[in-house]
This record gives structure tokens, sequence and C-alpha cells, in this order.
């Protein structure tokens, strides 16, 4: 379908941009577009105008800032799969966003888009929340860091304020010793997961030390699997560890849909998350 | 109306766009580029892929007016009927279409992965054209394709 009317800006500074995205309640920002644009063709949003952040370079980059990495909202999904740092000091991140979608749109589409649009069938919001990312954003008033924790509020919904522009993420470098990975379940290879499960995992002498888990999919929200992260504390691999994995989908709220029913959601998080935590412990 | 100057194909317009403009619009209907095709338009299929500034992107997903100042690249400005590219004579020798819908978009993923990958394993071209759908072949004989033409592409660029 054709997208129904709106009015375009682009802006040549970030000032100009928050300026837009301040002065019009209905005003949206635009990334990359991959999810923003297939809303708007079918209808689903109508936003009066549209401000453009694809001429911002301000907003694109990874940086080495020491104890973590900057990742700016504009840089794409393939430039941060590629990125040597991302690679080295954030592999979770770097993983994670290989799997995203398809190619083609892994060339438009932002890790600070899909971070702002707050899907929680996206598959980094649950890697960010999992490292305990924190959220730059910048409006006329200033910068204001938001921990991942609370940047997600509900379905399509994030902490950003009317005239709030993402910066981008800072992500904590882990340090020596972890391990990775990121499962998910999908029908088709580049479709949406239907359950995902971001793990990073500290082992030593055959037992887990520290566990951080994100799941996608499992609410209206990204969500840690605390439980399971606290049972994972000096688990020996095996036996100790499946059980842990089962209490994977305490304190989730999956909805249900053609896919999948919210059993069958809970199911495949415990499944999933011994898989993860499996792979990340590079235990086969 | 933004005013907004792309070139596609090695030609250069200057054209008057409403915003809402898809860029597989301003092809097709403007431009005349109808060897893009829309397939889906919820961006799943990639039938409309084309080469935006080198990179592929699905023209379905995204504004004419954030093409603006770019270069584009459709299956039209790969070859002629006559002299077909190297991997666009592949799919036909390999027969790697039935309908030839998907085609287009299959054709430039697969030159796309090349970038990269210039001799792609099966497992690699699977994964490459995974954002792009055939209801017909059952893939095989695309892959088949791809391994050819990225052979025949490495033997121009060995032998020029």
């Amino acid at each position: 379908m054709i997208p129904a009317t709106f009015d375009y800006v682009r802006p040549g500074s970030l000032d100009e941009a928050c300026q837009a995205l301040a002065s019009d309640e209905d005003a949206k920002a635009l990334a990359g577009g991959q999810s923003l644009l297939p809303l708007l063709r079918l209808r689903l949003a109508y936003p009066s105008t549209l401000v453009d952040l694809g001429r911002l370079p301000e907003l694109t980059g990874v940086h080495d800032r020491g104890d973590h990495v900057f990742i700016g909202a504009m840089t794409t999904h393939d430039e941060v799969m590629r990125s040597s740092l991302v690679n080295s000091a954030c592999p979770l991140v770097a993983l994670t966003t290989a799997t995203v979608a398809d190619p083609a749109v892994r060339h438009r589409g932002t890790f600070g888009g899909s971070l702002a649009h707050a899907d929680p069938a996206a598959d980094l919001p649950a890697v960010v929340l999992a490292l305990d990312g924190v959220l730059v954003a910048r409006s006329a008033e200033g910068e204001r860091e938001i921990p991942a924790a609370e940047f997600f509020v509900d379905y399509l919904e994030s902490a950003l304020r009317p005239g709030e522009i993402l910066l981008g993420a800072r992500i904590p470098k882990l340090g020596d010793g972890w391990g990775y990975h990121y499962e998910k379940f999908h029908r088709t290879a580049q479709a949406w997961p239907i359950v995902g499960v971001a793990a990073a995992v500290r082992r030593s002498n055959g037992s887990i030390q520290e566990a951080r888990i994100g799941l996608t999919n499992m609410g209206p929200t990204p969500l840690r699997a605390r439980a399971v992260e606290s049972a994972l504390q000096g688990a020996e691999l095996g036996d100790q560890v499946r059980q842990a994995c089962e209490q994977a989908a305490e304190g989730t709220s999956p909805s249900g849909d053609l896919h999948a029913q919210p059993d069958y959601r809970r199911h495949l998080a415990r499944v999933l998350t011994h898989r993860a935590i499996r792979t990340a412990a590079g235990s086969p | 109306m933004p005013r907004i100057t792309v070139t596609v194909d090695g030609v250069g317009y200057e054209e008057e766009v409403e915003p809402r403009l898809l860029l597989v619009h301003l092809l097709r209907e403007r431009l005349g580029k109808t060897g893009t095709p829309v397939g889906c338009d919820t961006s799943n299929c990639g039938a409309c892929t084309v080469m935006l500034d080198g990179k592929t992107v699905k023209s379905c997903s995204v504004l004419a007016v954030q093409a603006d100042g770019c270069d584009i690249v459709t299956i039209e400005g790969l070859g002629s009927p006559g002299s077909m590219h190297p991997m666009q004579r592949a799919f036909h020798e390999e027969h790697a279409l039935q309908c030839g819908y998907c085609t287009p978009g299959m054709v430039m993923a697969a030159i796309d992965l090349l970038r990269d990958t210039p001799d792609p394993s099966e497992e690699a071209i699977r994964e490459g054209l995974e954002g792009n759908l055939c209801r017909c072949t059952g893939y095989c004989n695309i892959v088949r394709a791809v391994r050819r033409g990225a052979q025949e592409m490495g033997q121009a660029v060995k032998s020029s």
C-alpha cells in the first residue's frame, strides 16, 4: 500500500532535528525506515511529519570509550556487525546483529532505530538489556542517560520524550572470560523471532560464575531472566545448568498470536535459554 | 514538493516527489524502470531489490526522498539482452527461474553477496539470499546459478 501523506524534513544539525520533533507532537524520527516504512505502508502509523536523521554524520560510527563502546544510533546493522571494535569488545552485539532480518534490510536498518522502535520482537533490545547498556538521548534541554532497564516502557514505547533524539548507546565491555550466544526460533530465515535469548556467561573451572540473559518477545518489553541468572551462579555444567534454565519463563508475560500461544512461548524460552547458555559456556 | 536528484543506471534525473513516494514507485512509474517488480510490498520478499550506493536495499522500504543524491543500479543497468551480465547469464543457463518474478532481486542480491565473498559456498549463498523469496524453483538451481556466476565473474576479473 501507499502511505498516507506526511510532511518531510531533513535537518542539517541535531539542534534542528530536536526542534522539528519538539514543535510537532505527531512528528516522528525516521532512521533507516526498515520498521517505520512498513508500518506507514500498512497504515498502522500516521505521523504528521517525518524528521529524517539520515544526513547527520554525528549519529553514526562506533567509538572506543575505555570501559565501554559507544554505538551511534544511525550506525547501520551492516556496519555494526562488521565493526572490528564491536566484534572484539561486545561480541554479543555483533553476533546478534548478524542475525537481524537479511542483508538488504541490514544495509538500511540502524542500531538506534531498532532500539527506539522498542519492538519486543526485535533482537537488539534484549541484548542491550542483558549487557546493562545505557542509552543516551538529546533534546533542546541537553543530554540524558537512560539505563536500558528503564528505556523499554511498553510495546513499541520507549522512554524517549517528545523532542528527544536517541544519540546511541553505551555498551559496557565485560572483559575476559565471557562467552556469548544469541539463540532464536523463527519460522523463516529472515522472519521476526517467535522467541529469542541473548546470553553472556562467565565460566571458570567447569562451572558458571555469572550469567546475563535477555529475552526477546516474552512480554511487551525485552526482559531479563533474573531467576535463571541467580540459579546459574556457581552452577556446574550439566544437570545444574539444565535445572536453572527451567526457570526461564518466570516473570514473563508472552502474548499469543497466530505463530505461537503463550504456553508455547514459555516452553521455547526454557529450551532456547538452555541452548544459549550451553553454547555461550562453550559446552556442546 | 521536495526536489531530488538521483542517478539511475548511469543516467541523472531531477524529480519533484511527494514525500510518501516509495523508491520502487519512482523507478517504475516515473522513470519507467519496470524491470524492478513490486512483490510483497511488506519488505519480505526481496523482488524489488536494487543497489543504492553499491549496496542492496529493498526499494519498497526506502522513500524516494531518502535516495536524494544517491546512485541507484537496477536490473536494467546490469546488462542488455544482447550482452547479459555474467550473473544474468548464469541464471539463464542454470534455469534458475520459472515465473521470473523474483529474478531481478535474486540477481542483485547475488552480486551483492559476491562483493564480500567472491567464491561463496552453498551455505553462504543460501545465507546471502535469505532476504529473497522464490516460490517456484525450490532454490537449488538458484544456488547453482550463483556459484556459476561467481566463477564466471572471478574469471572475468582474472582475465581483465
